[in-house]
């Protein structure tokens, strides 16, 4: 696009960003190397890598020529020293590799010297490049450990991945007196009882992680029995919200098990983080040096991170408010980038496009004189927001007619558009699929609300119109060639009437299809599936145009960009991948998950993509270069629904635990919690004008919330700064209504341009 | 107590005896304990990692139900090869079984026969699915439509008409409170104000539906029936329906327009059908409408033609009904009606309609009620009847009103009787208990008790084609072991299945069924098995055809396999037994001498025959055991 004008300036950046990238998917494919399917995708990686290094060149982080993005701004100085180890370790892997063209084209591009890799292997930690766990080992699969540990986000090494395993197993190979354990546990439970109450609180949260840790290395030294009574004698202490955790655990009881178990590896691949003020911390520490505790003390050092702060300490309400997920709260310092949360500029558009199309709508009617209207709709976005990203920060493609007429159409049913609020509910239109019995999965509405699809288990995608418009396909070659090209109503003309129905079927996926996404031109449809392909639809011809491979496990989601253009997946692999609908190979990999992706949104500006995780985090990604930006702690469950503010300010997410949460992205806190639900909830969505939020639960009913109360509240220098909140407990009064369906869960929720609310879901007989 | 749970979780593992028992089935013979163990401990592991993956599958489905499918992608996760062929949206029921000192669990499989596929027509395709648009809520309400959950759930409204200080709905407190502000506080929260105001649809609806209910098209009133029966949002409109009912009935009582009265009680039924309302706030209104339609002393213009009769009988079962559902140890609707229906009974100058009316109301109450309130007063009843029967003619129509009852009475009474009074039947016997009615009485009984053993044997054979409901087996088998010399067919107990249908086995209008084919089985050991088929006829002349079949025909066969199969061996050497049920139907339905046997041939060691029913009843596993 733009990215000819200033080839030289953009080189680093590029390279940096990319090789993160490259870095992450190598380490995940190395990891897949022995799943035999994968092998198509094994022989090609690196070459489309450096294939996408070009593509990319030429779209997607382009930054605008203004803003001029100099490696400096978006990385602290500490980062640039990671990736160069990043660099090397991925020049060192693709060497084994034998893939010396790419090992070439990265180098030249990264700007670095032929030896340095050469040098790396003997001083890699000597030189300091190494990070905080400098372990001193310089085989491939240690330093790649190391590299995905210590890259932005505690990535996860793949599970099947051999040498891997040993690497991260082996740090339990330390032998302590298997007897002793539970000594040590208890001793240091007692302590924590006896001290003051404003230390218990924090300190309390060291019983779970060093429980997990403890069990785990007894079971490794193989002294099963040991271990089953230690998990017996102190299971029960543990929060219920780490409940489905010890069930893993508990069935876990060999070493011969831990190969391969995913909890297993995350817990060691990621340090657990707990928050704790300074002065309990002091005291846990005064303790174990006192009874010179090695044991846990060791533990402590090796598998968890603690953030230590000045100040108070915290109250049990707040550590249960934040923490819950598989490795802890998140580390204060990774929700302190800055986020561009603000909206795009909207384009401008030329105003006599409008009048025609009045015109055209009023022909038999009287004709309208121009209206005053209009000025107010153009000025409405005309200042830039101070939170905005700058308006090429991501490129975007180009506005087409068509989006224009769309965009104008928009604007006038906005104005039609029914303010909502505590004493105007929205009304609901119930959208009940009968008779699917094969199981519905998935449910994705247009943004006119012209159109409906649904997925279903049995492998087929159903699209409907739910106005009186049909569904027509395009004609055949055969007959295009017979029409008049030039005719006014060409497009019209193309179209085969004899296909007119009001729902088609489109056939392709050999799984149960979880995710789908209309394009916002509503040409395209997305759908991905268990069979581990994401598939791309064109709703002209009713066939599938594309499908996306790379994830090779079940993909449970995927989102349209809202500008069209990108999209976002993520699945079972623990890998969000960021797609361009003209590319076969993702342009981003997000990696850091520690357990399946459930779901993945785009937020409205494109520059981000938020993911909810079945290890009960969520978190948001910087698209252009691939960062994670925020991780919000907080749910007990996995999490199962997202949904941005319109304004971009703030997100909403459900879980398992039928809890909804509500995040202020630009401090990285949680701002509020609704509870109410007593199941999954599986939808959420702000009415336009982000009065209302609805969520949609399996539990049969649609809630309404009042988000413009809930989100009324300022945040102080100091919750920011320390993000210790305050939670009030005011779900009653923010809930607005519940609607029950007579035997239906609600799995999907659309506000109509109106702010008419659309729920849709299969009815349960 | 999750402490407790949690514990339990971790210490379950498959029993060794389980992977003995698979590793027998493929062929393993001989399994070293060590390697059981270190096995089960194993599989246990991985069957709990694959049902936690199962799980996720469940979730991203959007199902409550774990499902094969789930557990077939949770392999393919593992990159293990699904299980096929268990393609199965139900539950699948494992059955448990245990012989041999052996417990199973096992998934039960039925031989298909194929031709018996390629026979069957196809079943219908189903249908597509579709989309269906509803409104769940306008502006903020939700609309009391089908496709909606009814507002205001029954187990609300039960709550708010039996303790109306505790309803707190969402909806109405608001307007409570609002309607408080001028008055005074305190009051208004004693009692919320229920409000019943209708919108213009609801009105409408309710216009339509009374006009059809007591209108002439037949077609209509049916819909409309339908339409109280089922719909979900009546509650609002229930005070008009009661109302409706309650005039109705008054007004149409004094004109004698029984139509009128049958057409508002089938609206009374209409209304206890729907499963979403409840009636109880109503009762006061609805319970005087129905007993004045069972005991008016008159219900239309021509009482000797018009058969008013059906109509208080109907409204004694809706009354009944209503007993049963809404009455409470407060209320005493029961009692409160047993009173009612008794003290005018007992009045002399009763007529004989409401004297109908009062039996009819009591006998629907249940047999406890005939046991205590009826049966005693039979002689006394009688008497009255014999007065009007054989005295002077005074009137025709108390000639028909006593007819009636005295029907009514038989009707009601012999099945009582049947149950309480030892065997035999002696005509003089029930002369002296039940005076005048007794010779009818005995016959009737004696009717109801072969009428008890046809249908006891009906089930019976169902039992031995289908082999499916065992507890009725075992009942009429046990019957038929205790009985050592020729005994009447009474003997078999009504299985407790067919309790509810035979409470009311004397029904004129019930005739049994024709030409009903009885075969009775007899089973030699490993020698060649006989059948009997008896050919009963209801028919007054034709007396029981009885068909010897040689050789079991294919439906009997498994059953006659299982019994000599049993690994406990009882029924193997077992001599041959051979039921046969013969009953001859009475010459004439007037009858008083009715001849009903049964002539069973030496039953030898009834006792064993207790374990010919266990043995059947856990036929399956054997039929598993049998490869050993």
């Amino acid at each position: 696009m733009r990215c000819h004008d200033f080839p030289k300036l953009e080189l680093p950046v590029f390279s940096s960003a990319h090789a993160h990238f490259i870095c992450k998917m190598a380490a995940v494919q190395g990891g897949l190397v022995d799943a035999v399917e994968e092998k198509t995708i094994k022989s090609e990686p690196v070459a489309d890598a450096t294939a996408n290094n070009s593509a990319n060149d030429a779209r997607a982080p382009s930054s605008s020529p203004g803003s001029g993005v100099s490696p400096g701004v978006n990385k602290p100085a500490a980062g640039a020293a990671e990736d160069q180890q990043t660099l090397l370790a991925v020049l060192q892997f693709l060497r084994k590799n034998n893939l010396s063209e790419s090992v070439e084209i990265l180098r030249r591009e990264a700007g670095l010297p032929e030896d340095s890799l050469d040098q790396k292997g003997g001083d890699s930690t000597g030189t300091g490049l190494g990070g905080p766990e400098a372990d001193g080992r310089t085989d491939a699969g240690s330093l790649l450990s190391r590299v995905t540990v210590s890259s932005s986000a505690p990535s996860k090494a793949v599970a099947e991945d051999q040498p891997d395993v040993n690497v991260v197993l082996s740090a339990y190979s330390q032998q302590g007196d298997p007897a002793l354990y539970e000594v040590y546990y208890s001793g240091l439970k007692k302590f924590i009882e006896t001290v003051l109450d404003c230390h218990r609180a924090e300190l309390s949260q060291v019983f779970y992680p060093l429980f997990v840790h403890m069990y785990l290395e007894l079971v490794y030294n193989n002294h099963e029995n040991k271990a089953k009574a230690f998990f017996e004698k102190f299971s029960g202490d543990q929060e219920c919200y780490y409940q489905d955790d010890l069930r893993v655990l508990c069935s876990l009881t060999k070493k011969e098990h831990m190969r391969g178990n995913e909890t297993l590896l995350d817990f060691r691949t990621s340090k657990f983080v707990l928050r704790i003020s300074r002065d309990s911390y002091q005291l846990l520490k005064r303790h174990l040096q006192e009874r010179q505790n090695n044991q846990i003390w060791n533990i402590i050092q090796e598998h968890l991170y603690i953030d230590i702060f000045d100040g108070m300490p915290r109250s049990k309400g707040q550590i249960d408010a934040m923490s819950g997920s598989l490795a802890g709260e998140a580390k204060r310092e990774a929700n302190k980038a800055k986020v561009y949360y603000g909206l795009l500029k909207e384009p401008e558009i030329e105003l006599p496009l409008d009048d025609e199309d009045e015109e055209a709508e009023n022909e038999e009617g009287k004709p309208k004189k121009k209206k005053p209207k209009k000025d107010n709709m153009g000025s409405k976005s005309k200042k830039q927001d101070p939170n905005a990203p700058s308006q090429t920060r991501i490129p975007l493609p180009e506005l087409k007619d068509s989006d224009k007429l769309d965009k104008i159409m928009n604007m006038k049913e906005a104005t039609k558009r029914i303010r909502l609020g505590p004493d105007n509910l929205p009304s609901i239109c119930f959208y009940s699929f009968l008779n699917a019995y094969q199981g519905l999965t998935a449910v994705d509405l247009t943004d006119d609300s012209s159109l409906i699809a649904g997925g279903f288990a049995d492998s087929t995608v159903r699209v409907w119109s739910v106005t009186p418009k049909k569904l027509r396909k395009v004609k055949s070659a055969a007959d295009l060639n017979m029409i008049d090209k030039e005719s006014d109503d060409v497009l019209e003309r193309i179209m085969d009437e004899k296909t007119a129905s009001e729902s088609k079927i489109l056939y392709g996926h050999s799984g149960p299809v979880y995710g789908i996404s209309f394009s916002p031109d509503r040409n395209y449809l997305l759908s991905s599936s268990e069979d581990g392909t994401i598939r791309l639809w064109s709703l002209q011809t009713f066939t599938c145009l594309v499908g996306y491979k790379g994830h090779n496990y079940p993909v449970w989601d995927t989102q349209f960009s809202p500008h069209g253009y990108y999209f976002v997946s993520g699945g079972h692999d623990r890998v969000a991948r960021l797609w361009a609908t003209d590319h076969y190979q993702p342009l981003r990999m997000f990696s850091g998950h520690l357990a399946d992706i459930t779901c993945t949104r785009f937020h409205p500006n494109s520059n981000y993509v938020v993911t909810g995780s079945s290890d009960r985090t969520i978190r948001l990604w910087d698209v252009l270069n691939g960062n994670c930006v925020r991780i919000f702690t907080g749910h007990k469950g996995p999490i199962h629904a997202l949904a941005f503010s319109p304004n971009g300010k703030f997100l909403a997410s459900g879980a398992t635990d039928g809890r909804v949460l509500l995040w202020d992205i630009g401090h990285g806190l949680m701002v509020g919690e609704l509870k109410g639900h007593t199941d999954t909830i599986y939808s959420l969505r702000f009415s336009r004008d982000s009065e209302i939020l609805a969520s949609g639960s399996m539990d049969n009913t649609v809630r309404l919330w009042d988000a413009t109360k809930a989100f009324d509240l300022e945040t102080d220098d100091f919750t920011a700064a320390t993000g210790h909140i305050h939670l009030q407990d005011n779900s009653q009064e923010l809930l607005l209504g519940s609607y029950m369906t007579k035997s239906t869960p609600v799995i999907h929720l659309h506000f109509t341009r109106r702010n008419l609310l659309l729920a849709a879901g299969g009815y349960n007989p | 107590m999750a402490e407790e749970r949690r514990q339990k979780q971790c210490s379950v593992t498959l029993p060794t005896e389980s992977m003995k028992a698979i590793a027998e089935s493929i062929g393993v013979g001989q399994l070293q304990e060590e390697s059981c163990t270190a096995l089960s401990e194993e599989v246990s592991y991985r069957i709990k990692e694959i049902a936690q993956d199962a799980l996720k599958f469940m979730h991203h489905g959007k199902r409550r139900k774990l499902t094969t499918s789930d557990i077939d992608n949770a392999l393919k996760l593992k990159n293990v090869e699904p299980l096929y062929g268990f393609q199965s949206q139900e539950f699948i029921p494992f059955r448990f079984a245990s012989g041999g000192g052996r417990e199973l669990h096992f998934y039960e499989e039925k031989e298909v026969d194929l031709s018996d596929i390629i026979n069957t027509p196809l079943p219908r395709v189903p249908l597509d699915v579709s989309l269906k648009a509803h409104w769940l809520s306008i502006d903020g309400t939700q609309p009391s439509i089908p496709e909606n959950p009814p507002p205001v759930p029954k187990e609300q409204q039960k709550v708010e008409s039996t303790e109306p200080l505790k309803v707190v709905k969402p909806g109405q407190e608001e307007d409570g409170s609002i309607q408080a502000k001028g008055k005074d506080k305190g009051l208004i929260r004693l009692k919320p104000r229920s409000t019943h105001e209708l919108s213009v649809e609801q009105q409408l609806y309710y216009k339509e539906i009374t006009e059809a209910c007591v209108g002439s098209c037949e077609a209509k009133r049916a819909e409309a029936l339908q339409s109280i029966a089922t719909d979900p949002g009546l509650y609002q409109m229930l005070p008009r329906f009661s109302t409706f009912i309650s005039e109705g009935v008054r007004v149409n009582v004094v004109q004698n327009n029984l139509a009128l009265l049958i057409y508002l009680m089938r609206m009374v039924k209409a209304l206890m059908d729907n499963p979403t309302l409840y009636l109880e706030k109503y009762l006061h209104e609805l319970i005087p409408a129905v007993v004045t339609c069972i005991v008016s002393k008159q219900l239309c213009l021509r009482p000797d033609v018009d058969n008013h009769w059906a109509l208080r009988d109907f409204a004694a079962r809706l009354m009944a009904q209503s007993c049963k559902t809404f009455s409470t140890t407060t209320n005493n609707i029961q009692s409160r009606i047993t009173k009612t229906f008794t003290k005018s009974w007992l009045d002399d100058k009763t007529q004989w309609t409401t004297r109908y009316g009062c039996i009819a109301g009591l006998a629907e109450l249940g047999p406890d009620v005939i046991k205590t309130l009826i049966l005693p007063r039979l002689t006394v009843e009688g008497a009255r009847i014999k007065a009007v029967m054989e005295g002077p003619v005074i009137s025709n129509i108390d000639k028909i009103g006593a007819d009636h009852v005295q029907s009514l009475l038989l009707k009601h009474c012999a099945s009582v009787i049947a149950k309480l009074r030892p065997q035999p039947d002696v005509v003089d016997q029930y002369r002296t208990d039940y005076g005048y009615l007794g010779p009818m009485l005995c016959s009737h009984v004696m009717k109801a008790r072969t009428q008890a053993a046809l249908q006891a044997q009906q089930v019976n054979r169902t039992t031995l084609t289908i082999t499916q409901p065992r507890p009725t087996l075992t009942v009429s088998q046990s019957g038929l072991s205790g009985s050592t010399g020729p005994r009447t067919p009474s003997i078999i107990k009504v299985p407790s299945s067919l309790a509810l249908m035979s409470q009311r086995p004397g029904t004129p209008s019930q005739p049994s069924p024709p030409a009903t084919k009885y075969i009775v089985m007899a089973t030699s050991s490993g020698a060649a098995s006989t059948q009997q088929v008896i050919t009963l006829s209801s028919s007054q002349s034709a007396s029981p055809v009885t068909t010897s079949v040689h050789s079991a025909t294919s439906a009997l066969q498994p059953l006659v396999k299982l019994d000599s199969g049993g690994s406990t061996g009882l029924t193997a050497s077992r001599p041959l037994q051979k039921y046969i049920v013969v009953s001859l139907p009475p010459s004439a339905s007037s009858s008083l001498e009715p001849k009903s046997t049964v002539i069973p041939t030496p039953i030898p060691s009834a006792s064993l025959d207790g374990g010919l029913k266990l043995e059947r009843s856990d036929s399956p596993g054997v039929r598993t055991q049998s490869p050993h």
